[in-house]
């Protein structure tokens, strides 16, 4: 039964959306209940992964990849799902995260439109199987279903901006798709193979003219992963489409530009440092990180609003995980492992308190009354189940905003002494200790870079801070226990993370560590594959 | 045939490219349907063009590869065009409400100044 554990992650969510697609949207406890269980599942399934990954003896399988055979066709031939240390980190973040939107969004921005339930499972679904699968066209099919549940998410509760701006993502995403294909098939083409372990054979038996074709096709794929990612100039969807999509689904996308920077990662070390193709390598992604890290920052300086300022710090925070895959070496793949966990917990917490605490604002209220009227969701207690929609007030409403906000905004600066701190220390250290291995003048634009986003995201936190918590004439929002208790959650974990900053760390320099030897990766999806011409 | 083909794919994502990047919501979905049918003539080319060869193993003939086309490609294509279909009618959808809303078929939801 255990080898079978791999399969879980994307068999669980497709079975629970398609039976919840099948339920009547009238009886939602029921349909909530349902979907709770569900995620809960992917949390334990998550987790038993994570532990099999990290300590051997609890391991249904040999040696420390986890290769999932289906149909138990070999591996150039059949499809594979691979777990590694890295695959079962993003496994459980991504659960985790889910998890706690999915409870944020029971509250109420579930009834805000149809659906909610099923799209959110395929996009946990899809999520899931990007980081599972071994094979370059199965990941095109998981990016595009979690892309087409993120369409619906993302419009979910309707209304003009949310379309403009979901009209804006779909085209582009879809652009991004077409090209995408175009790079599979042309790899496909040249090497003869999709399965990822292959292909890296493959590269370096490639003469010189397949060799230019794949490497156009690469610098396409490169161009996909990198729109994912929300790299600039290819970001500009980005602010937008997650500032008007709703409190919870903006959490869960907090994890959906990692998808695009883990990606690049696994490519970028199966195609090895020396041969790989431009995207993928050292300066080139080192400069586009740089440049993402300072049009994040302007940004966040820029923004108004705080639903725009959380979206270019995820800007800020892919910029900077792609300039540490970039840097010279590999001693800051740990620390930056540890830094996505610290920026996908934190920015996730942010989306949701961010609606928790602008709750009260006439535009945003006017609007929300519209969508809720037009799906028959009453704002004032219901008869029918008076404890799900009436609000219960906290005391301390104001005084838990308050100290979430100033949590987030520690995590997601980098300030002691939460997690994000521990990351920033633990990337500047790899920085400073990389000369004269790496150039001095990379280390130094990334040194400057990491502390200057930092500032940056303080000085507009704290100004938008300010207007909104140290207003007098505002109201003091209804907070309820549903809502408040997974950002609350979240910031936990942070904290934890903190804390636990020794074990977690040893952990993500081992992830790190497996990722950097791609022959244990090889040879598990292969066996005794190498050697042979 | 490889002229022919590669004309036909090179017309098809030009004009698409070309209406893609116009401003009317109608004009780029049009665009979007001409790329992915270059594309997916794209990834059907990439299995080397044959006459005559099915990809199917048939016991008659044998089971030298070379007599048969590539598989592999032509299960692509079939996912990408399933896919693509879906996603385009999905989008369809949000330009008949974006334009329902905003009261104009502009990508941006608002006329552009005129000089």
């Amino acid at each position: 039964m255990t080898q079978h554990l791999p399969l879980l992650p994307i068999l669980l969510p497709l079975l629970a959306g398609a039976l919840l697609l099948f339920s009547s949207e009238a009886r939602h406890g029921r349909r909530a209940l349902f979907a709770l269980l569900a995620t809960l599942a992917q949390v334990v399934v998550a987790l038993a992964l994570f532990a099999a990954t990290h300590a051997p003896s609890f391991s249904p399988w040999p040696g420390e990849i986890g290769v999932y055979a289906l149909g138990d066709w070999a591996a150039p031939f059949g499809i594979v799902l691979v777990v590694d240390r890295l695959t079962a980190l993003m496994l459980t973040l991504t659960a985790t995260l889910g998890l706690a939107a999915l409870i944020y969004a029971l509250a109420r921005w579930e009834r805000a439109g149809s659906h909610f339930l099923p799209l959110f499972q395929f996009l946990l679904m899809g999520l899931n199987g990007a980081f599972l699968t071994g094979d370059l066209f199965n990941l095109f099919v998981f990016f595009e279903v979690l892309l087409a549940a993120s369409y619906g998410l993302a419009l979910h509760g309707s209304g003009a901006p949310r379309v403009k701006a979901g009209l804006h993502y779909i085209a582009v995403n879809l652009v991004a798709s077409l090209v995408f294909l175009i790079a599979a098939a042309l790899i496909y083409g040249v090497a003869g193979t999709l399965n990822m372990a292959e292909l890296a054979l493959r590269l370096p038996q490639l003469d010189a003219d397949a060799r230019a074709l794949f490497e156009i096709g690469a610098l396409l794929l490169g161009i996909v992963f990198l729109v994912k990612a929300g790299a600039w100039p290819l970001n500009f969807w980005l602010p937008a489409t997650y500032a008007t999509a709703t409190a919870p689904v903006a959490g869960i996308f907090a994890i959906l530009t990692k998808v695009g920077v883990y990606a690049l990662l696994r490519f970028s070390i199966l195609f090895g440092q020396d041969v790989a193709p431009a995207p993928f390598k050292g300066d080139w992604l080192f400069y586009c990180g740089l440049a993402t890290i300072a049009v994040g920052t302007l940004g966040v300086l820029a923004a108004q609003k705080l639903d725009r300022l959380a979206g270019f710090l995820v800007v800020i925070s892919s910029g900077t995980l792609l300039a540490a895959f970039g840097f010279t070496g590999t001693t800051l793949t740990g620390p930056a492992l540890y830094y996505l966990a610290s920026s996908v917990l934190g920015s996730g917490a942010f989306f949701m308190l961010i609606e928790l605490a602008e709750r009260n604002r006439a535009a945003t209220a006017d609007f929300l009354a519209i969508s809720f009227d037009a799906f028959g969701v009453q704002a004032q207690a219901d008869s029918e189940h008076p404890d799900e929609t009436a609000g219960v007030v906290i005391p301390a409403a104001m005084a838990f905003l308050g100290l979430a906000f100033f949590s987030c905004a520690v995590v997601l600066t980098g300030l002691p002494p939460l997690s994000g701190f521990v990351a920033k220390f633990a990337l500047l250290k790899a920085v400073i200790a990389a000369p004269p291995a790496a150039p001095t003048l990379h280390a130094g634009l990334l040194f400057a870079a990491l502390l200057l986003s930092g500032l940056a995201g303080l000085i507009a936190l704290s100004r938008l801070g300010i207007r909104v918590f140290w207003d007098s004439e505002r109201p003091t929002p209804r907070l309820q226990w549903l809502e408040a208790g997974p950002v609350a959650a979240l910031i936990l974990l942070c904290i934890l993370l903190a804390f636990g900053a020794g074990p977690a760390m040893h952990y993500f320099d081992a992830a790190a560590g497996s990722l950097h030897d791609p022959a244990t990766y090889i040879d598990a999806v292969l066996p005794g594959s190498r050697g042979m011409p | 045939m490889e002229i022919v083909f590669s004309l036909a794919i090179g017309v098809m994502a030009g004009s698409g490219i070309y209406l893609l990047l116009r401003p009317r919501t109608f004009q780029v979905i049009m665009g979007l349907s001409l790329l992915s049918y270059a594309v997916n003539l794209f990834i059907f080319g990439m299995g080397r063009l044959r006459t005559g060869a099915t990809p199917v193993i048939d016991a008659t003939r044998g089971a030298d590869p070379a007599l048969y086309a590539d598989p592999v490609p032509q299960a692509l294509v079939l996912t990408a065009i399933v896919i693509g279909f879906a996603v385009t009618a999905l989008l369809l959808v949000v330009l008949l409400a974006a334009r329902g809303l905003s009261g104009t078929d502009h990508v941006d939801g608002r006329e552009a100044e005129r000089e």
